[in-house]
């Protein structure tokens, strides 16, 4: 009797412990919260500093925080990107972040008061630098041999490929059509997401991809292969950055608000660049990890925001569809 | 009357897991939307790809199941089984095999650039039909060559000591029989087709409408537009069923005696030329995926495992589940309600099962049990593809004598019926397994970190870079998936020498 009374103390004592640690959910991309991703140590170091519990749930995030609405159990939703912005703000499930953002190193000026940037890159083409000595411009390009084989990422089904048919629209505007009419007999063909086109580059399917400025430096840091670079454009790269929010509806507004913070913080941001192969939003580049300060940077951002991305792009992608399917 | 029953609650169940979330989906949308011409257009590259990668699927399989139907030779049960593995490919292992022979720098260019002969390219229309014959040849192959080795072997010699024409009077009313249906499930798997199609299509031109339902659904967030899609690839499926039952005549054969079959027609050289051909084209880019995932093996976390378990146990759930439906289902009403299965698209059945559970549970905590539970709708079609013809034939020429010996209910099944389903039992729970196995299905909508499975694993890994460990996780897939089917198969195959 009295061992049962003891096992039963024992155990609302362990519940009351349980308890008293909070638990922050918090919604990212599979890629986010995957093993090889920033997640895990993201998740170590902020448990440290609140003493909580950091849960991830990972999967589609806007369609899915979209479909639940106000009964969403997440806290902060890390992992939008500015082309599904404006749909998540209309959405009024997320609240503003109060946060001082002049800590940002972006490459230009930011002042959202609900998404708060945690990386960012810019679209490029990548080549092997043993087969091709690169293109300065977008116009080298266009110009190069028809037996050039590019491939690209569907705007329709990837960021990237949005992110491809926006920056061909703010280099060449009313030209665009004119511009993907040139570029149509280089493209081998378009692939549903960036993984499938870089698998088809890597294989030797493909001479140029079109990736992210950062991804040479995946392959001189991990792999110590120094033959991939990205092509710097003297007309200027589209910009993309990763984005975090706080849920309104949110049960632990001082944590996910502490979650928020820490975005901002040298921790954070040091974590970034080779686990998520990004450049930090809010760290200054002596602090950046080797290679990721050799990296050759573009001159010109170029950037539509949301509300310009929202209105240029079902034109953008009538043009890349008309051109390419002549 | 009471097998009736179970049969019509069966169907009504398969029905309503389908048009259940199709029409959730369709009510948080808040109802119909107009298509635009570019899903029109979608839409009839959708159809056409899809009518001429099933005609050519069956027609080519008819000559092959035919060679080895007649012929035996030294590893044919091995060949029969890995000539299935591309059925069970993961998408993007297909894609970037097939390339390793096809593509720019494949095996097939660097063969031909010598000779002179200009350089294949596979990117177009004609990529999307290769690839789509690469897929469901190997489907059409077994579920004809099933209704070759249905035909009673007294036909054959019969036939054979008549001097009787053997194909108008034993092979045309089988293939009659068989092959609409077989036409009727690949037409409708290749309406599905997305990144295949897009991949190897070259681009917008070999836009379809799986991909408008994916746009809807991840980009516009227009879950209107996506259940309207949805209901037009119902609406598709149906017709399609409908039209392979219509055509679908013609008698069996009657009962023999359930011996080997022995052939004295065909021509050997001919024959092997079909078997060693279809080989050939199916085996090169296997052996593409093998090289290439070789050395990632060697690569892979040691969280690979957990998750092969998880993605095993969601296979074996979904073969248990898959044969308590189809047997009271494998009639031919039955068969065409299961089509709805795989004319919809998994992210609008994920999407709706998603707004059904999630009043009541956390959705995450029913991940696996819903891939399971859609892998199960996916796989349907095919196995009553498989198993209708046995059930049918078993319980005509076995249910008049089991009635004279009164036995009826699970004593019947397990006497009369059982034995004689146990090959195609096998094939059908060995192919349900294997899709089960390499399916990414819904579970990107409900997956928490540390409980992925074995293809989101894959995925996961080609998305940070790591192509290598990725292609090591692809063959392990492809090698656990075709070890499943084999084993299934093979015990199913238990004593009967076909």
């Amino acid at each position: 009797m009295k061992k049962t009374l003891l096992t039963v103390a024992g155990l609302t004592f362990a519940s009351a412990a349980a308890a008293q640690t909070e638990v922050l959910t918090v919604y990212a991309p599979d890629y986010f919260g995957s093993e090889w991703g920033p997640g895990p140590s993201i998740e170590a170091a902020f448990e440290e500093r609140c003493g909580c519990d950091l849960q991830y749930q990972t999967g589609d995030l806007l369609p899915r925080l979209l479909l639940e609405g106000e009964r969403t159990e997440a806290d902060v939703a890390i992992g939008f990107n500015t082309d599904v912005t404006k749909r998540a703000r209309d959405s009024g499930l997320f609240a503003p972040h109060g946060l001082d953002l002049s800590p940002l190193t972006l490459p230009l000026e930011w002042s959202d008061d609900t998404f708060l940037p945690f990386n960012y890159g810019h679209t490029a083409f990548i080549y092997d630098n043993t087969k091709s000595d690169g293109f300065d411009s977008f116009e080298a390009l266009l110009d190069a041999p028809d037996d050039l084989r590019i491939v690209i990422q569907d705007p329709r089904s990837s960021i990237s490929g949005l992110a491809l048919v926006l920056w061909v629209n703010a280099v060449y505007g009313d030209e665009a059509e004119a511009a993907w009419a040139r570029l149509a007999p280089k493209i081998v063909t378009v692939t549903q997401g960036w993984s499938e086109s870089y698998g088809l580059f890597t294989d030797g399917e493909a001479d140029v991809v079109l990736s992210y400025t950062t991804s040479p430096v995946y392959h001189i840091i991990a792999e110590e292969d120094l033959t991939k670079s990205a092509a710097i454009f003297e007309e200027g790269h589209y910009f993309m950055v990763e984005l975090a929010a706080k849920l309104a509806t949110t049960d632990n507004p001082e944590l996910a608000d502490q979650f928020l913070e820490f975005i901002l913080t040298e921790d954070f941001q040091t974590m970034i660049p080779t686990t998520n192969w990004s450049f930090p939003a809010a760290l200054s580049e002596d602090k950046w990890p080797e290679g990721f300060q050799d990296l050759p940077m573009p001159e010109t951002v170029l950037f539509y925001d949301e509300n310009e991305a929202a209105a240029l792009r079902d034109g953008a992608i009538e043009a890349w569809r008309s051109a390419l399917s002549q | 009357m009471a097998q009736r029953l179970v049969s019509i609650t069966a169907a009504l169940v398969v029905a309503g897991l389908v048009i259940g979330p199709v029409t959730a989906v369709l009510w948080r949308g808040g109802g119909f939307a107009a298509l635009s011409a570019a899903d029109l257009a979608a839409l009839r590259f959708t159809v056409w790809q899809a009518f001429w990668s099933a005609t050519l699927s069956v027609c080519l399989a008819i000559p092959v199941a035919r060679a080895l139907s007649r012929r035996t030779f030294w590893g044919r049960s091995a060949l029969i089984s890995v000539m299935g593995a591309p059925f069970i490919l993961p998408v993007i292992v297909a894609i970037l095999g097939l390339l390793a022979v096809f593509g720019g720098n494949g095996v097939v260019n660097a063969v031909l650039g010598p000779l002179g002969i200009p350089k294949l390219d596979i990117y177009g229309a004609q990529g999307v039909i290769l690839a789509h014959v690469f897929f469901n040849l190997p489907l059409a192959v077994r579920l004809i060559l099933q209704g070759w080795l249905q035909i009673p072997s007294e036909r054959f010699r019969v036939a054979a000591s008549l001097d009787a024409p053997v194909f108008w009077l034993l092979e045309w009313p089988m293939l009659r029989r068989i092959a609409p249906s077989a036409f009727a499930v690949i037409f409708v798997i290749c309406l599905g087709s997305f990144a295949v199609a897009l991949t190897l299509g070259g681009g917008p031109r070999a836009t379809t409408v799986e991909l408008a339902i994916y746009q809807a659904f991840k980009f516009d967030f227009d879950l209107s537009k996506a259940a309207s899609l949805a209901v037009v690839q119902l609406c598709l499926g149906l017709s399609a069923g409908t039209v392979a039952l219509l055509l679908s005549r013609g008698d069996m054969l009657g009962a023999g005696l359930d011996r080997v079959v022995q052939r004295w027609d065909g021509n050997r050289l001919v024959d092997a030329l079909w078997i060693s051909a279809a080989s050939l084209f199916l085996l090169a880019p296997l052996c593409a995926i093998l090289v290439a995932g070789l050395p990632g093996l060697f690569d892979l976390p040691s969280s690979i495992w957990p998750a092969a378990l998880r993605s095993l146990l969601i296979a074996l759930g979904a073969v248990l589940l898959t044969m308590i439906l189809a047997l009271p289902l494998a009639t031919k009403a039955g068969e065409a309600a299961s089509l709805l299965g795989i004319s919809v698209s998994g992210l609008v059945l994920g999407t709706g099962l998603f707004l059904i559970v999630q009043p009541f549970v956390r959705p995450s905590s029913v991940a696996l049990p819903i891939t399971m539970l859609v892998n199960v709708l996916m796989a349907l079609p095919f196995v009553l593809r498989i198993l209708r013809p046995s059930v049918q034939s078993a319980k005509e020429d076995f249910g008049r004598l089991g009635e004279s010996l009164g036995l009826e209910g699970w004593a019947l099944w397990r006497i009369a019926y059982f034995p004689r389903l146990r090959r195609p039992m096998g094939f059908a729970a060995g192919l349900t397994g294997a899709l089960a196995m390499g399916d990414l299905g819904v579970i990107t909508l409900f997956s928490r970190p540390g409980e992925g499975t074995l293809p989101l694993m894959m995925y996961d890994l080609m998305g940070r870079y790591q192509m290598e460990a990725a292609y090591g996780a692809a063959l392990l897939l492809v090698a656990l998936s075709v070890g499943l089917f084999w084993a299934f198969d093979k015990g199913g195959r238990v004593n009967a020498d076909a």
